[in-house]
């Protein structure tokens, strides 16, 4: 067991990620599964590279720092949903896209194309447990 | 093809077999002049529409190829009754779309639930659904998100020139008589309609419907047989070309609905010996008015990154350059998902056939027909009027 993972498991034994891919711990980040071959990055569990088809892969710390590429003020949503928000797609500085909301904007309208952002983490809820759930997106610089 | 709209006291079986008698009629021909029936849609891909609408029209024992793949259902189904009959197997065949949604809402994006016990699950083992914290996973916010990529990358694209595709295509609306809604909104009544997913408001997002489409295809030996009037009214299927996303950087977070349309789109200007300048019209994929814009650019209709003045410029209204979408396209039209990919070659075959009425464009010998599925699937069709 990783430093890491060994950390998670006895320290934070009350929170969980919403998803694998959000490490968390004293330096929040997320991580993907970049192909030795090709350098394609992935944040699901992966059968084979989409770009090459080879199958070894290595697991890789994305960059926290990123640059607002597309967004949408979503104003309408599922049931339960909270709107607005603002929803999306940033690329960090090591190139890597990432699908998440822009956080602390008092005004939605205010997020602006290439805008500077940066990781961040938050709780979003809590199962009957009172286990959290930490959550990530990318606040205004 | 049916009127696009709400049809609760039907079925989708009523829907396509309306749809394909009439197809048949127009040919004059019947469902024993059918060697294989290609039948798309969706939602109900698993229950065997094809055989169910065979039931209501004819059981002639022929293949039936029952096909999904999303909203490019519709082009699929037709072009695997074009491969039947490129493959010699079949001669004629019948293709078919059909859709019956009701007023299903929003597409896309999870319900939430009230937490239980958190328990990671899934390829991306998470606790809960994420649609709303990590992004938005709802169509219009997807591609309100590729237009805002498209309008970060190019200079003179925004709200407004999203707005004017759909001032647009609600005016084209209020010529066709089969269209879902047939009102003209002013630019105002546009931008000012409630916000869905910015950029995209409630009137540049296409509704859900009701509604099919069928189309008769027949190889050129088989036609040659036919009386000359059927001859002078086929069109010619110049290209049919379907493709799929390839691999991008940014395609697991969000979907790349360009790369492969503009790779269909180079396919099928090479096997059509036609390029984007020779098209007298286009019907293309405006699940959304932000999808329309980017689709000017992927097809080629107009210079690359050149969308914004492309639409600022007219040319895509009826009467411009390019007329995209006279039939008021998904927006105004509708989208009964499965229908679509053959609603918008029936468009361009009434055109190319002088049969459009009070919206005909005059003189239209060459058109394109283009939809797109995410996930991603894309199809495009180029017609060209008959020379018999």
């Amino acid at each position: 067991m990783s430093n890491e993972s060994a950390r998670e498991a006895s320290g934070a034994s009350n929170c969980l990620p919403i998803v694998d891919y959000l490490k968390l711990g004293e330096d929040p980040h997320l991580v993907a599964n970049q192909c030795v071959d090709c350098g394609a990055r992935y944040f699901d569990r992966r059968n084979a590279c989409a770009k090459c088809g080879k199958a070894e892969f290595v697991q890789t710390r994305v960059a926290n720092d990123a640059v607002l590429k597309a967004f949408s003020v979503v104003h309408r949503a599922a049931p339960g949903v909270p709107v607005p928000y603002v929803s999306a797609i940033v690329e960090t500085g090591d190139g890597t896209s990432v699908r998440a909301n822009v956080l602390g904007l008092t005004d939605p309208m205010a997020a602006k194309l290439g805008m500077d952002l940066r990781f961040s983490v938050y709780n979003c809820g809590s199962d009957d447990n009172g286990t959290e759930c930490v959550a990530f997106g990318y606040a205004v610089v | 093809m049916t009127r696009f709209g709400r049809y609760p006291e039907l079925d989708s079986v009523d829907l396509a077999a309306t749809a394909c008698m009439d197809a048949m009629v127009d040919g004059g021909v019947t469902i024993h002049d059918m060697d294989v029936l290609g039948a798309g849609t969706l939602f109900q891909a698993g229950v065997g529409m094809g055989q169910r609408v065979q039931k209501q029209i004819g059981q002639t024992g022929i293949p039936v190829f029952n096909v999904a793949n999303a909203c490019a259902t519709g082009a699929t189904a037709l072009r695997t009754v074009y491969l039947s009959i490129k493959a010699g197997e079949a001669q004629m065949g019948l293709a078919f779309g059909v859709e019956q949604m009701g007023k299903m809402g929003l597409l896309r994006g999870g319900e939430k639930d009230e937490a239980t016990i958190f328990e990671p699950a899934g390829r991306y083992g998470a606790v809960a659904p994420v649609d709303g914290i990590l992004g938005t996973e709802t169509m219009p916010g997807v591609f309100a998100q590729a237009g805002m990529e498209y309008a970060y990358n190019n200079a003179g694209v925004g709200f407004e020139q999203f707005a004017r595709v759909a001032y647009k295509n609600h005016l084209h609306s209020t010529l066709n008589p089969l269209a879902q809604y047939q009102k003209q909104f002013s630019m105002d009544e546009i931008m000012g309609s409630p916000v869905q997913s910015y950029p995209n408001t409630l009137l540049m997002c296409c509704p859900t419907g009701d509604g099919a489409a069928a189309v008769v295809m027949v190889s050129g030996e088989r036609l040659r047989s036919m009386p000359s009037e059927a001859q002078k009214r086929a069109v010619k299927v110049s290209a049919s070309v379907l493709t799929s996303d390839p691999w991008v950087e940014s395609g697991q977070v969000q979907p790349d609905v360009n790369t492969l349309t503009r790779n269909a789109a180079a396919q099928a200007y090479e096997a059509a010996g036609v390029g984007p300048e020779d098209l007298d019209l286009v019907e293309l994929h405006d699940c959304f008015a932000t999808a329309e814009l980017i689709h000017y650019d992927n097809l080629g209709l107009c210079e690359r990154g050149g969308a914004g003045d492309f639409i600022d410029s007219g040319a895509p209204f009826r009467d411009g350059r390019t007329p995209v979408n006279v039939s008021g396209g998904l927006i105004s039209k509708g989208h009964p998902i499965g229908a679509t990919g053959v609603a918008n070659v029936y468009e361009v075959t009434t055109h190319l056939r002088g049969e459009a009425g009070d919206r005909q464009i005059e003189g239209a010998k060459v058109g394109l027909a283009h939809v797109i599925g995410l996930g991603s699937a894309c199809g495009i069709h180029i017609l060209e009027k008959s020379a018999a």
